[in-house]
């Protein structure tokens, strides 16, 4: 299915001269406008490098991860790939210390953030997930809070001390682009904006606390076309101040967001490299197979 | 009319008949009592209403004026209350641990485990227990209100905490994982996010623990006692609506007799309200 056939609640959310007119491709008038307003990036959040060496993971006895090394470059987006079951999204919990949330899970070997190891004796699971954020497969607004309190819900559990609130949510919410759409009903639960949005929303919440890195597990498998491309646009953005990964099934988004890519199979990081040689010339025989729709 | 689809046999349709026949035949029999116990609730009930028999106390007299059931009334909402006050926190304080740290320990097992089997105990027994561990020890005095509110909380606390559990249980991990990841401390999820989404659902489960406790005889009768006059003093013994019933209805006098119906029906709406209530407030839930 191709996005631009569609009629866009976006496109006629914006215009409204879009009547006819032909099928559009890119941002829309009112998001150029939007873009162009929102503020420069500041300069003090700027991605941070992530370095595997050696991880495997254990779900009891099921070996999940087998002895991943890997680096993650800093505002670059790095994609996981692979068929399912193949450990993607284990490896990312792992980045930021969440499969401790499994019972039975476990990790050995470094994990590290710049230098500091997520897992050494002494480091706050607090912090590291404070520094490296995580945006879920499914939209997980907070029902009970508005979208003002979901944004600002980061900022008040992690106990940050002084921060202007309104403006934090502000800019989060234009970082997330998602800003012009809500900005009239902030007061509104968020559990009521559509899944694209609630997305973006979710995305909003995890800037606001400011981290230096944002996993993202298959935040785009949730949405339709139309969402998903607003999802992707935003991940060009959000690289200049973050280090992104994101683990997807979809070879295409892939190619399209991604600067590096790594492909995954059993538990085993077969191949990283640049995007585009792992979608043309890849080394190894297996990542081939997968990117051809061999398998998987 | 094809032969792939042939139409249905006689001997079919006539079973399917006689079969929702019967279940409908059962379903009307079981209605029976439930219909009898409310027409002679309301009809012999308020006969014994007046503005007198809810602002009066019962007088005990044999001759003359029997009262109304104030102090019956005072007693029980006062002596709930506290069970309430007691057994609620405690109840949804151990499914919390339960749901967000225990989880499938063996400890966490074991205590399910015991709460399904006080779920099960017969409330004499928790009036039995109230009355040798602190009324014939003499614990600041004999008989009291605030042990009938002890019994009365033994009673509340497995529902309480049973009810808490499936409705903590409801709560998505999602979000549970959402706040964790936004570097929230594990005490700050549950306090923020997980039992704010839950509360509807724990308000609910509580207002029926009170509604099963309100009506309770036996771990009253000899932890809080009887008395005629309304007694607003935690250490003495107070007055109850099922003991007032259960005093009037051994009674030979027509009048108490109907004094008992008065309070039964009383007891009845009081309940009624609650289970109202609890139906209102898990309307509001937005877990299913």
């Amino acid at each position: 299915m191709n996005p631009e056939d569609q009629t866009t609640p976006a496109g006629a959310e914006t215009a409204g001269a879009g009547n006819g007119a032909a099928p559009r491709v890119g941002p829309s008038p009112g998001e150029v406008a939007a873009a162009a307003e929102r503020p420069p990036p500041p300069a003090h959040p700027t991605g941070r490098a992530i370095a595997l060496r050696d991880v495997d993971a254990y779900y009891g006895d099921a070996h999940a991860i087998k002895s991943a090394t890997m680096d993650y470059a800093p505002n670059q987006v790095t994609a996981m790939i692979g068929p399912s079951g193949s450990g993607k999204s284990t490896l990312v919990r792992c980045i930021n210390r969440m499969h401790e949330e499994i019972p039975g899970a476990r990790v050995e070997g470094e994990i590290l953030l710049d230098d500091v190891d997520v897992n050494a004796a002494g480091v706050d699971v607090v912090a590291v997930r404070r520094a490296i954020g995580m945006v879920f497969q499914k939209p997980n607004p907070f029902p009970t809070l508005s979208i003002y309190d979901n944004v600002a819900a980061g900022v008040r559990l992690s106990g940050m001390k002084g921060i202007n609130m309104r403006e934090r949510v502000e800019q989060s919410l234009r970082s997330a682009a998602l800003w012009e759409e809500v900005k009239d009903r902030l007061g509104q639960p968020g559990i009521g904006l559509s899944g694209g949005q609630q997305q973006r929303l979710c995305i909003a919440r995890t800037i606001a606390v400011e981290p230096e890195v944002i996993l993202m597990d298959e935040p785009c498998s949730a949405l339709d076309p139309i969402a998903t491309l607003k999802i992707e646009e935003l991940i060009h953005e959000l690289k200049q101040r973050y280090t992104i990964v994101i683990v997807t099934h979809n070879m295409q988004q892939a190619a399209r967001v991604a600067d590096t890519t790594a492909f995954m199979l059993d538990g085993a990081i077969v191949e990283h490299a640049p995007t585009r040689k792992i979608f043309s010339t890849p080394d190894d025989a297996r990542t081939e197979e997968y990117v051809t729709g061999k398998f998987g | 009319m094809s032969a792939a689809l042939p139409v249905v046999s006689r001997r079919r349709r006539t079973t399917d008949r006689v079969a929702r026949a019967a279940l409908l035949a059962l379903t009307l029999v079981a209605l029976v009592p439930l219909v009898l116990v409310l027409y002679y609730l309301i009809k012999e009930g308020l006969g014994a209403w007046s503005a007198d028999f809810f602002t009066t106390d019962p007088t005990g007299r044999f001759l003359g004026d029997p009262g109304g059931i104030k102090s019956a009334i005072v007693g029980t909402i006062i002596m709930v209350a506290l069970a309430s006050a007691i057994a609620i926190p405690f109840g949804i304080g151990v499914a919390l641990y339960l749901v967000e740290y225990g989880k499938q320990s063996r400890f966490a097992n074991v205590v399910r485990y015991f709460v399904d089997v006080m779920t099960g105990v017969p409330s004499v027994v928790f009036g039995l227990f109230v009355y040798i561990v602190l009324v014939v020890t003499k614990v600041g005095g004999s008989f009291a209100a605030w042990k009938g509110s002890i019994a009365l909380a033994l009673l509340m606390l497995p529902v309480v905490t049973r009810s808490a559990e499936v409705v903590l249980n409801l709560v998505p991990n999602a979000l549970r994982e959402g706040a964790l990841a936004l570097g929230a401390p594990r005490w700050k999820v549950v306090f923020r996010i997980v039992l704010p989404t839950a509360l509807p659902g724990l308000v609910t489960g509580s207002l029926l623990a009170i509604a099963r406790a309100a009506g309770e005889t036996a771990p009253l009768l000899f932890t809080a006692a009887f008395v005629l006059g309304t007694q607003l003093d935690l250490s003495q013994r107070m007055n109850s609506l099922p003991l007032q019933i259960f005093n009037d209805v051994g009674q030979a006098q027509d009048r108490l007799v109907q004094r008992a119906w008065g309070a039964a029906l009383t007891l009845v709406l009081l309940v009624l309200l609650l289970t109202l209530v609890a139906r209102l407030v898990q309307r509001r839930s937005r877990l299913t």
